[in-house]
């Protein structure tokens, strides 16, 4: 084992564990404001993915992201609207079945749309096989491009949660959702707000990510385990916990490639993913004693 | 009493023979083929009726449980152990009669366990890996509940289409008949189509009389009392996580035995029997059946497997229990044959009448 080798594994990981951790982020926002885990946010990022490359047909990648971006968060408030909004205190059975229905209606809407072929945007500098050499280790334009985006990304939610009015409402309802309302703010907006925010946040990770893992129609389904995965690692709701989380299970996927064939490489993920939730259900760095009082 | 909780199950044995004498009449015996395995997939919708339904347990990974059943007897019977035939292992097995030797179309020497004993060992398996699984899983709740056994399915599904011993993505084939008792075989030759059924169906009856007995049983009250309020459950003197794992093992080891016994009726199993979509298209028929409603989940999963296997859907198979599954829990959550919806529907044949009235 050379320690180039070492390195490069390091960076596909920490590529990797950067869209977990994205994606992970949308998972929490969505739960803060409802309590909800959306299973359909997978498929918020294959959607970012597939509609950036169908536009990318037609107009030049920055325009294509951004539309893909706008057109998955129409769907986010479409889905919540239509869906979630007129529930009368629907048990939480009921939100799981709902969610995952919707994700099968979806993938095969995309079935139905974009056939079963793999697509993938162009990279955004260079070519598939140009790279930054630093001595022997070759990184891709493109992971440069995906760090660099998420750490945008995680800068302009938080400010958006701290510095902005909507994003201090959402943080309201997410801590007493009566005493929000008790101040005048709309909680159901709010709601269909979260569910706007973390579909956006989820297309414009499927977009970033889609030249390296390439995008088809059922790609949601083993990204949103893996965000699961880094969401409770990290403890549900705690978004800053996540990106930590989602660097920890990349870096240990990739290199499980060392000890297993690839074709297991989700089996890792879902293994810790179980030993998590048997061992310390709060997440790793969650306080025991504040999650045994949630509701999951 | 004893007639009056079980007269369903005569219903649903007499429901069974007029099928048959009904196919036979329309001149359509090759519906006994959907059927008959319509009713073995029907014996995993009722075990996960019983712990979804009656003991609110969420199941994403019960299609695991009928793919190991399915792929462990499946490989057992086509695994050529003739090389090995001098090993002690082996050689021990051959003397309890546990093998078989016979030969391949090629006329090479054949050398497989005997199916009855694969069915035990994988059934044995289930219940071993059952209870590993359910020990931990049945603590958690709600959404982490959700995740975990949708983790675990991912797992079977990702591993059986990894591992070229069961064939990877193509699965095992060529799978022997299941020979049982009188000359009575699980086998998918259309000669034997009608006691195949009859067999199927027995299974599936023998099944629901068990679990209409159990529900009925101080048992089926404790877990209905889970499904309540577990923690007043527990107050009560349930013990609840007893009693969650048994019924987990239970229907895991139901799902298996649909698993086993489809496997060597089709002579075949892939991966896709172990993919998520299966698990969810459980749930979905569980959910339209009414949740807690043993005989809506034994009717919808009859009939929409019935529909899903002749190709009724087509290519929006999976769309169309996704699609149900979304419909079913927004607007009747407690099920499509639940007396709320019988009620609302007859209030709306009701109210132009009662607008009339005054």
């Amino acid at each position: 084992m050379s320690p180039d080798l070492l390195f490069q594994y390091l960076v596909a990981g920490i590529t990797y564990g950067t869209i977990y951790a994205i994606i992970a982020i949308g998972f929490n926002i969505i739960y803060n404001t409802t309590g909800i885990i959306n299973f359909a946010q997978g498929e918020f990022v294959m959607l970012g993915g597939m509609i950036g490359v169908t536009l990318h047909g037609f107009v030049p990648v920055p325009v294509a992201i951004a539309g893909a971006v706008i057109a998955t968060m129409l769907v986010g408030a479409l889905v919540e609207m239509l869906f979630i909004r007129w529930l009368h205190r629907p048990s939480v059975l009921r939100l799981i079945i709902i969610t995952i229905g919707l994700s099968i209606g979806i993938r095969e809407l995309a079935l139905l749309l974009w056939g079963e072929g793999v697509r993938a945007l162009p990279y955004f500098t260079g070519t598939a096989t140009s790279s930054l050499a630093i001595g022997d280790v070759h990184i891709s334009f493109q992971v440069l491009w995906v760090l660099g985006i998420s750490a945008l990304m995680v800068a302009a939610l938080n400010f958006f949660f701290s510095g902005t009015l909507l994003g201090r409402q959402m943080r309201a309802c997410a801590h007493n959702r009566e005493a929000a309302q008790l101040c005048g703010i709309n909680a159901r907006n709010m709601v269909t707000f979260s569910f706007v925010l973390s579909a956006g946040i989820g297309a414009l990770a499927g977009c970033v990510i889609s030249p390296i893992t390439y995008v088809q129609y059922d790609s949601g389904t083993s990204l949103a385990l893996k965000g699961f995965t880094v969401a409770i690692l990290g403890g549900l709701g705690n978004s800053m916990a996540a990106i930590a989380a989602g660097l920890v299970l990349g870096t240990l996927e990739s290199c499980s490639i060392w000890v297993m064939p690839a074709a297991y490489k989700d089996v890792i993920a879902i293994s810790i993913l179980l030993l998590i939730l048997f061992m310390r259900p709060s997440g790793l760095f969650g306080n025991a004693e504040v999650a045994r009082l949630k509701e999951f | 009493m004893v007639f009056r909780k079980n007269w369903p199950i005569l219903a649903c044995a007499l429901a069974v023979i007029a099928v048959h004498l009904l196919s036979a009449a329309v001149g359509k015996p090759q519906y006994l083929t959907q059927l008959t395995m319509a009713g073995y997939y029907s014996l995993v919708i009722v075990g996960l009726t019983l712990l979804m339904g009656y003991t609110g347990q969420l199941s994403l990974g019960h299609a695991g449980f009928f793919a190991i059943g399915g792929y462990i007897s499946g490989l057992l019977t086509t695994y050529n152990l003739h090389s090995r035939s001098s090993g002690a292992v082996v050689r021990a097995l051959r003397a309890t009669h546990l093998l078989v030797a016979g030969q391949d179309l090629y006329g090479g020497d054949l050398l497989v366990v005997r199916p009855w004993a694969a069915c035990v060992a994988a059934l044995l398996v289930t219940v071993a890996i059952a209870y590993l699984v359910g020990k931990p899983v049945l603590k958690l709740r709600g959404h982490y509940l959700a995740m975990a056994t949708l983790g675990f399915g991912t797992i079977v599904y990702k591993v059986v289409l990894g591992s070229s011993l069961v064939g990877a993505a193509d699965g095992i084939s060529d799978i022997p008949a299941f020979p049982l008792f009188a000359g009575l075989a699980v086998t998918g030759r259309s000669a034997a189509r009608v006691h195949n059924y009859y067999l199927a169906w027995g299974l599936v009856v023998g099944a629901m009389a068990l679990l209409i007995n159990l529900i009925h049983s101080r048992v089926g009250r404790a877990l209905r009392a889970i499904h309540g309020a577990e923690d007043a459950a527990n107050a009560m003197g349930v013990d609840t996580g007893r009693l969650k794992l048994q019924v987990f093992v239970l229907s895991a080891v139901l799902a298996a035995l649909g698993g086993v016994f489809l496997t060597h009726y089709n002579g075949g199993i892939g991966p896709s029997e172990a993919s998520i979509m299966k698990s969810v298209r459980y749930v979905a028929i569980v959910a339209i059946g009414g949740m807690a409603n043993l005989w809506g989940a034994l009717l919808m999963g009859v009939l929409l497997n019935f529909l899903s296997l002749r190709g009724s859907f087509g290519s929006f198979d999976d769309a169309v229990f996704g699609l149900i599954l979304v419909a079913i829990m927004l607007f009747a959550p407690n099920g499509l044959l639940s007396s709320e919806l019988v009620r609302w529907i007859a209030g709306l044949c009701r109210r132009p009448r009662q607008e009339r009235a005054p």
